[in-house]
């Protein structure tokens, strides 16, 4: 604004400035350009992406926890139901003064400071508007007076809940088992989807190995959620589709027998139906009581029993492989007459020992003085050893094994449907080879003769073995859960083999075990429970070493600690003549089976023939 | 001058149907656009608010007290704007002095000064005295400048700039510097210097980066990959990304943006509020708004090259500009291309003091347009 400025001046200044507002107007132009290209890339190009972030952002979906199914015994008595709990709940938001609402609780039912503590860890965890528990399990006589204040207790309210409990208690819990909180472990293969609304799953028995179909599937409901999580509406449900309840085959009446059956005894007691392989009962000794572990065990209570020298916790029915002993020889006598020709020894001498030929190693009878003239009959009613001795020996123990486990699956797991069944074991060379140091020796076929040595089995191997003996070779396997009752189509995570085949042995054979096995009742090593009996028992006993004897020395059962007192097995089948029940009966440390593990198994008979509708 | 009578004549002819608004010193086409985009930021504001009637009430109310106090300042001649700036410049270079001693913090910053009766931010009042006082300090020398005025114009608008910055406002700090800077621009610095500025600039970034606040180097981080933090400092990018892409073409619907409504979309009444009107509209929706900015940004350069004085020229060109940049850095941090400082967007976001500030300086454009018309002197 200078006086002196010429017309050129003001000329140039000027075309300067509108080269300036030229720049500009391009700057501005680009910069639009930018923030278009800019909302085209992601309202065009991102549309997509981002509608579908931004759905996620939007809905959210909260879990209907399905009701966990029941598991009832075969005349619908329930072994594992849910009740109802009440729980007293306070819902933080909207609630002016909370201490004084506590206050106000702990004058109706008292809290502990204890309680009081974990309500407020609680409340700081979740969000305003979400249900913090004051007290879980609110006793009848609590709910009645929390009941009666609650409309004085604003922002309070009862809640109901579903609890597991096992109302037979220690007697169902090895079949059973418990459901406990899930752990860091099964969080990594349970379905997260079908778990979110789940707390608890099962840990053990049927509860574990029926999982999937006890729990039901989780429904959900999607609603539309604001940043802070408060539900604004909702957008749709898929309803939740409650477990299925399980109908065992065991005979609650019956399990409660074969519990007391074994008395003090640690042990275990099986019961088939051989018809079908349902299992009427499973008893184990001892047992614990379930219900304490749903909620989380005290650690106290626990380690008394893991610590436990008599082992409650494990389930000796399917899990306990012991030495068979002489329970073995029924099966030894058919793979003796189906492989070697009948009768494949004939009459025998028994001097009380065997020895292989070249050897001076003494093998004992249990008879010291021995048998005498013994032939298969004989052998198997009075449970001669040395008979057997010789017959395993004969047939050497690649036969052995093969028969053994092809036709009465000794040494492979029978596919009960409980999780953490064991396999006993046949033992064969190639295992010793893999297994053991040193080459298998003539003198292991031996002692496996007369179920000793490397052989082992499980109660519930003993009794399907006991079963498919019982029918002449139909092959069961054994079935805790006849029935799955659910209200839509599931997989059942056991199921039955279409048809249970028939295990190829010459139908005559049978006669001559079982005909024998009768006797070992009428007059044999178990001719103690023929008294009194009105139907007839095919059966064997089996008196099985734990510790053995060095040669020369005399075996004293009564100078043994009992822990190393010989176990007692009774296997048998009843009626003989058309089997309805086959019994595999083990106790530790009991003594002679005949004496101890057949009465077991004879009230356990008793009990459910009686029971059973007479036939015309 | 054998026109001017027939002019005089034409205008005369031009008689206007309302007296009392040809007698406000007014720029019409430039209210227009002023008021198309009100109108605009109102409906969105609305479903911004959670459809709240009171905070679109309380913001029209501002915006009439902001268009009263519009046309305050266009009735003070350009000249006197001028003869005022000097002044108006130390009174807010010392207020920013005042407001670090005594300001009242809030947000971690400290940017009020409490005066009693009102409370008053004065780096407000430096939105525009600083272009005010560049234009003046420039319009004495005739164009191109000399080096030696480019450094006495860079110490004048370092001076609010580092103060406001220190509060700290890197937003406002931005807006004010690139205030003065257009003003050096539009009065012809060379673009050899101006090439040299941008060398020494780049070069002294990560000097600049040392003198950064932590949270502000964090959101310049974020903005390079904000999935690092998606709930933490990456959390305000990524939702408005998601409310801006979800709404597509066409948009959700007035009243249906779901990141708004369900509150994941944070600020959306303010710094983010045309993240809403990209959910709810879609594409259309933004460039419609680009385009109400569009016609005032034209009316405002139409201003711009009407006027007559050096003064006038800097200071509509530096003030046009700076609407730009508003705008641009706005929409730029929402869109997630620029870092986020808190700039609203202008005479859309909620909130008084900005609308204000705004609309005086629009004030002052239509001053310089009115006053060049009309020969009020």
């Amino acid at each position: 604004m200078k006086s002196d400025l010429t017309v050129e001046d003001s000329l140039r200044e000027n075309r300067l400035f509108m080269h300036r507002i030229l720049a500009s107007v391009s700057l501005m132009l680009l910069g639009a350009l930018i923030l278009v290209i800019r909302l085209i890339y992601l309202q065009i190009e991102g549309h997509q992406l981002y509608s579908t972030l931004s759905r996620e952002n939007q809905v959210k979906i909260s879990p209907i926890t399905p009701t966990r199914g029941m598991i009832l015994d075969r005349n619908g008595e329930p072994l594992a139901d849910n009740y109802v709990t009440y729980s007293l709940e306070v819902v933080p938001e909207g609630i002016q003064d909370i201490k004084a609402l506590l206050e106000a609780i702990s004058k109706v039912i008292h809290l502990s400071e204890s309680e009081l503590q974990a309500f407020r860890d609680l409340m700081a965890k979740r969000k305003p508007f979400e249900s913090v528990p004051v007290r879980l399990e609110l006793s009848e006589e609590d709910l009645a007076r929390v009941a009666v204040k609650l409309p004085w207790l604003n922002g309070a309210e009862i809640r109901t809940r579903m609890m597991r409990r096992y109302p037979y208690k220690e007697l169902t819990a090895h079949v059973v088992g418990y459901i406990a909180r899930i752990n860091e472990k099964e969080l990594n293969y349970l379905d997260p989807s079908e778990y979110l609304g789940t707390f608890f799953v099962g840990k053990n028995g049927l509860e574990k190995s029926y999982e999937t179909v006890l729990h039901g599937r989780t429904g959900h409901q999607e609603y539309e959620a604001n940043v802070k999580g408060r539900v604004v509406r909702e957008l749709g449900k898929k309803p939740a589709l409650d477990g299925a309840n399980l109908y065992l085959s065991i005979d609650i009446g019956l399990q409660k027998v074969a519990m007391e059956a074994l008395g003090d005894y640690r042990g275990a007691v099986v019961a088939i139906d051989p018809r079908t392989g349902d299992v009427l009962a499973l008893a184990s000794k001892p047992s614990y009581d379930p219900n304490p572990f749903i909620q989380g065990i005290d650690k106290k209570s626990f380690d008394a029993l893991q610590g436990d020298e008599s082992r409650p916790l494990y389930d000796r029915a399917t899990r306990g492989a012991y030495p068979p002993g002489s329970t073995v020889k029924p099966f030894e006598a058919l793979a003796g007459l189906e492989l070697l020709g009948l009768p494949p020894l004939g009459r025998i001498a028994c001097p009380g020992y065997y020895r292989l030929p070249g050897s001076k190693h003494k093998y004992r009878d249990w008879a010291h003085s021995g048998h005498g003239a013994t032939d298969m009959h004989r052998a198997i009613v009075q449970s001669c050893d040395v008979y057997f001795y010789e017959l395993a020996s004969r047939l050497g123990i690649r036969r052995l094994h093969d028969f053994m486990q092809s036709r009465f699956g000794l040494g492979v797991p029978t596919g009960i449907d409980m999780a953490g069944e064991k396999g006993g074991l046949y033992p064969s060379e190639e295992w010793k080879k893999s297994h053991k140091r040193g080459d298998w020796s003539p003198g292991d076929t031996v002692i496996a003769g007369i179920g000793q040595g490397f052989v082992t089995a499980t109660p519930i191997q003993m009794a399907r073995a006991t079963a498919i003996l019982a029918h002449k070779g139909l092959d069961v396997e054994p079935r805790l859960v006849s029935r799955i009752r659910a209200g839509y189509d599931i997989e059942p995570p056991f199921p039955k083999k279409p048809h249970a085949d028939r295990r190829p042995i010459d139908p005559g054979q049978w006669e001559t075990v079982v005909s024998a096995m009768v006797d070992v009742i009428q007059k044999g090593t178990a001719h103690r429970i023929a008294a009194g009996l009105d139907y007839s028992i095919a059966g064997k006993t089996g008196t099985a070493q734990v510790f053995s004897v060095a040669q020369n020395q005399s075996y004293k059962s009564m100078r043994l600690t009992q822990s190393m007192r010989d176990h007692a097995w009774f296997i048998a089948f009843a009626p003989a003549d058309n089997p309805k029940i086959a019994v595999a009966v083990i106790a530790e440390n009991a003594g002679h089976g005949g004496t101890v593990a057949a009465p077991m198994a004879r009230k356990v008979m008793d009990h459910y023939l009686h029971g059973l509708p007479h036939e015309n | 001058m054998k026109i001017d009578p027939i002019l005089q004549a034409l205008e005369a002819q031009k008689k206007p149907r309302f007296r009392f608004l040809s007698q406000l010193p007014m720029d019409l086409p430039l209210l227009g656009g002023l008021l198309l985009l009100s109108g605009i930021a109102m409906v969105v504001l609305y479903s911004a608010s959670g459809q709240s009637l009171d905070v679109v009430l309380r913001q029209g109310l501002r915006l009439m007290l902001a268009l009263l106090v519009m046309v305050g300042v266009a009735m003070i001649h350009p000249r006197q704007l001028a003869n005022m700036s000097p002044i108006l410049y130390l009174v807010g270079a010392l207020m920013l002095a005042l407001v670090l001693l005594f300001g009242k913090i809030s947000m971690g910053a400290q940017r009020w000064l409490d005066l009693g009766i009102i409370r008053f931010q004065p780096s407000e009042l430096t939105k525009l005295s600083t272009p005010m006082m560049i234009a003046w300090f420039m319009a004495r020398y005739t164009p191109p400048p000399a080096v030696k005025r480019l450094f006495g114009a860079a110490l004048l608008i370092l001076l609010p700039v580092l103060l406001i910055a220190k509060q700290p406002d890197l937003g406002t700090a931005i807006l004010v510097g690139s205030s003065g800077a257009a003003v050096i621009f539009l009065s012809g610095i060379s673009f050899k210097i101006l090439a040299g500025l941008f060398v020494l600039g780049a070069g002294s970034l990560p000097l600049f980066w040392q003198f950064l606040h932590g949270y502000q180097r964090d959101r310049i981080l974020m903005l390079l990959n904000p999935e690092a933090d998606p709930l933490g400092r990456g959390y305000h990018i990524i939702q408005s990304k998601i409310a801006i892409g979800s709404g597509g073409f066409s948009g959700k619907g007035w009243l249906h943006g779901t990141q708004v409504h369900l509150e994941f979309l944070p600020e959306s009444s303010t710094d983010f509020i045309f993240a809403v009107l990209a959910e709810e509209f879609g594409l259309i929706g933004c460039l419609g708004l680009l385009s109400a900015y569009a016609i005032i940004l034209a009316r405002c350069l139409y201003i711009v090259v009407q006027a007559k004085d050096r003064y006038s020229r800097y200071l509509a060109g530096a003030l046009t500009l700076t609407f730009f940049v508003y705008v641009f850095v706005n929409m730029g941090m929402v869109i997630g291309i620029l870092p986020v400082v808190g700039v609203p967007l202008p005479l859309v976001s909620y909130g008084g003091t900005s609308t204000v500030t705004l609309l005086a300086g629009f004030g002052i454009l239509m001053s310089i347009q009115v006053h060049q018309n009309r020969q009020f002197e």
